[in-house]
């Protein structure tokens, strides 16, 4: 894996924040200050509940928030910051360098226009390519996600779930993006067609080294598909490193509990649901926001909210119990 | 597990087959056009014993939610027994059905559709008592729901039962929609996709529930189409594609052992929760074929990679192959 390889992101977001107007002045702070560091090439997953705030994230990246929102924060394109002038500077990127794969796409489609049609729009937006060149592009486009080019005047009724995921993926990659954030890419699909999507999404980010962050709440679907993952509770990435660390010494009680929660197929353990809910967060919370949820909560968890640590390579995780300061108590409290 | 061969089975069901008629319209009909039927359920076979959960597992468009509405009698079969404790109700008429009605309770995906948004939580519980007459008087009644909800694990019972569905968390309307069902004290449930709408974090204590009543005698046949959750949940596996049943038995046969080309592949494609699990998924291409057109012979054998030419003629039925467990059955000449 490439972290330590020195190698630049294409894609850094600092301190992102995201505060959502509600009624009679109150906010909902529902991006708490998160860093992510996408490489050329690399897939990313970013995984929580739902409401934990990993749509709104990737939504602030691409600029897509409704005027409802404040950001603040950096994000950084090959070391720009194309958040710095608002829409000015976010919006010669949006689709071009950096596209996306919304939720339910494949409804997202207007039913009365071609799906050629469609996958276009942005090449005429950036000046790409139209007309007859924007016909062939497309038909390679849609070769390309495993849809033959002919089919580029069929209107979306006439392709299945899908397909119609596949023509999303295609109409994302219309201006050759670098880096692709997918939103539940394979929710609401079948098993079978799910595996086809990943299957599609890996060799396209292999192949063209297109990065990806693939947002979803199934982390059987990160493990296999992404090396790296960050872990978000309540706004806040609260443990990021290597999957297969996650997986196997999670740092974080959220990360072991999401994944004890997860049946699995040829698991034997039992599985376990978190208790609770995830906590409100147009108020503001004292101590870390999952200790009412953790099993493995104990004194400083309610007072304060733990600070980021690094606890191994590449592998930097948010709770008490990492703090050395804490370490005799933490270890009172078995599991 | 508490599969018994020898207690009677609750549910039995034979030879079930449900087709729905393709509406041709007033050109097709004059045109003469060939009457065309959906062959959603043709010719499935299984039993559910007391305490046991069987689950039936398929792509969407495979029958397995058809299966589940023939066996409510919500939808007319065109072939087969329902056998309920021996009786057969597939002929039955409403009135007849009513007392078996209060046997055998469904519980369906989304708790956000099935409870009506203007009912406390104590009125959706209690109406069912209401339509089947149960209980001496309101105080009884009163007594009945507050027992049904905390067996539906929302404790304290009274604290839940002035609510409104809209100041519940999706996995307590789901609770809420059980309770509903236990409370005219069923002896088998039927779960369409129980979890498939709620988060990670709550899915595995509604599946908890439904495995602590299963162990307290109750029947359940699960509708889902995740493997993951049928593995560890359910004593026995029944896998549907296009209308039959093409592999069943023990669980952890079917999930280890399978014999059936097709389950092999949806086993394969199903991501797991390590990384270092994961295999080279065997994708099929194609989706599940329209239920109007079943291929002759093998109706999996266009998609099926071993297929041989017999394939293309023989209809296999479920049968024990040599070497098989006992009670794992297949439907496939080459398994």
């Amino acid at each position: 894996m490439s972290e330590s390889n020195g190698a630049t992101p294409v894609l850094s977001v600092r301190d992102l924040h995201v505060w959502f107007d509600l009624s009679e002045g109150r906010e909902l702070h529902a991006v708490q200050g998160i860093d992510l560091d996408l490489l050329p090439g690399e897939r990313l997953g970013l995984v929580g509940e739902s409401g934990c705030g990993k749509t709104t994230s990737i939504l602030a990246v691409m600029g897509l928030l409704p005027s409802s929102a404040a950001v603040a924060g950096q994000v950084m394109l090959n070391g720009t910051d194309i958040m710095a002038g608002g829409e000015d500077t976010v919006s010669p990127h949006r689709w071009k360098d950096i596209a996306m794969v919304f939720q339910g796409a494949m409804n997202a489609f207007n039913p009365v226009k071609r799906i050629g049609e469609q996958i276009a729009e942005p090449m005429r937006l950036h000046d790409v390519a139209s007309g007859k060149e924007a016909r062939k592009q497309v038909g390679e486009l849609l070769e390309l996600v495993g849809i033959s080019a002919n089919r580029q005047d069929r209107f979306p009724h006439e392709f299945s779930g899908g397909m119609r995921q596949r023509a999303a993926i295609a109409m994302a990659l219309a201006c050759n993006p670098k880096v692709l954030l997918a939103d539940e890419p394979t929710t609401a699909l079948d098993v079978m067609v799910q595996a086809q999507i990943l299957d599609l999404l890996v060799s396209l980010t292999n192949e063209l080294g297109l990065a990806m962050i693939l947002v979803t709440h199934d982390l059987p679907v990160v493990a296999q598909v992404c090396k790296r993952a960050a872990v978000m509770y309540a706004g806040k990435i609260v443990e990021q490193g290597a999957t297969d660390t996650l997986f196997h010494e999670p740092r974080h009680p959220y990360t072991r509990m999401l994944f004890q929660a997860t049946p699995d197929l040829y698991g034997d353990d039992a599985v376990l649901s978190i208790p609770g809910a995830p906590p409100r967060l147009d108020r503001v919370l004292t101590g870390c926001p999952f200790a009412p949820r953790c099993d493995s909560a104990f004194h400083p968890c309610l007072l304060e909210a733990p600070e980021e640590r690094e606890v191994g390579e590449a592998h930097v995780a948010s709770c008490h119990r990492n703090d050395p300061a804490h370490a005799a108590e933490a270890a009172a409290v078995v599991v | 597990m508490s599969t018994e061969g020898t207690s009677a089975p609750l549910l039995e069901v034979k030879g079930l087959v449900t087709r729905y008629p393709v509406p041709r319209g007033i050109v097709g009909t004059v045109a003469r056009r060939p009457k065309l039927e959906v062959h959603a359920v043709e010719g499935v076979d299984f039993t559910v014993a007391p305490g046991e959960m069987v689950a039936l597992v398929g792509e969407s468009g495979c029958g397995k939610t058809t299966t589940a509405q023939t066996v409510m009698r919500m939808v007319d079969h065109t072939e087969g027994e329902i056998l309920f404790r021996g009786q057969d109700i597939g002929e039955m008429s409403a009135g007849q059905l009513q007392p078996i009605r209060r046997q055998m309770q469904i519980i369906f995906q989304d708790p956000y559709e099935s409870l009506d948004p203007r009912f406390r939580v104590h009125d959706t519980v209690m109406e069912p008592l209401l339509i089947h007459g149960i209980g001496d008087n309101g105080k009884d009644r009163d007594e009945r729901v507050l027992h049904a909800l905390e067996r539906a694990g929302l404790t304290p019972p009274d604290l839940f039962a002035d609510r409104f569905p809209h100041e519940l968390s999706g996995g307590q309307r789901q609770r809420v929609a059980i309770a509903a069902a236990l409370v005219l004290e069923p002896s088998m449930l039927i779960a369409d996709e129980p979890v498939s709408m709620l988060d990670v974090s709550v899915r595995a204590g509604i599946l908890s529930l439904l495995d602590g009543l299963r162990r307290g005698g109750l029947g359940i046949l699960m509708i889902t189409h995740d493997l993951s959750t049928a593995a560890h949940f359910a004593d026995r596996i029944a896998v549907m594609y296009l209308g039959r049943i093409v592999e069943e038995g023990p669980s952890r046969e079917v999930v280890r052992n399978p014999r059936h080309p097709y389950t092999k592949a949806l086993i394969s494609v199903v991501p797991k929760r390590d990384p270092r699990m994961q295999v080279e998924p065997q994708i099929l291409t194609g989706e599940t074929p329209n239920p109007t057109l079943v291929p002759p012979g093998c109706r999996f054998h266009p998609r099926c990679p071993i297929a041989e030419a017999r394939c293309t003629q023989t209809d296999p039925q479920l049968r024990e192959p040599d070497g098989a467990d006992e009670g794992h059955r297949v439907a496939c000449i080459l398994a």
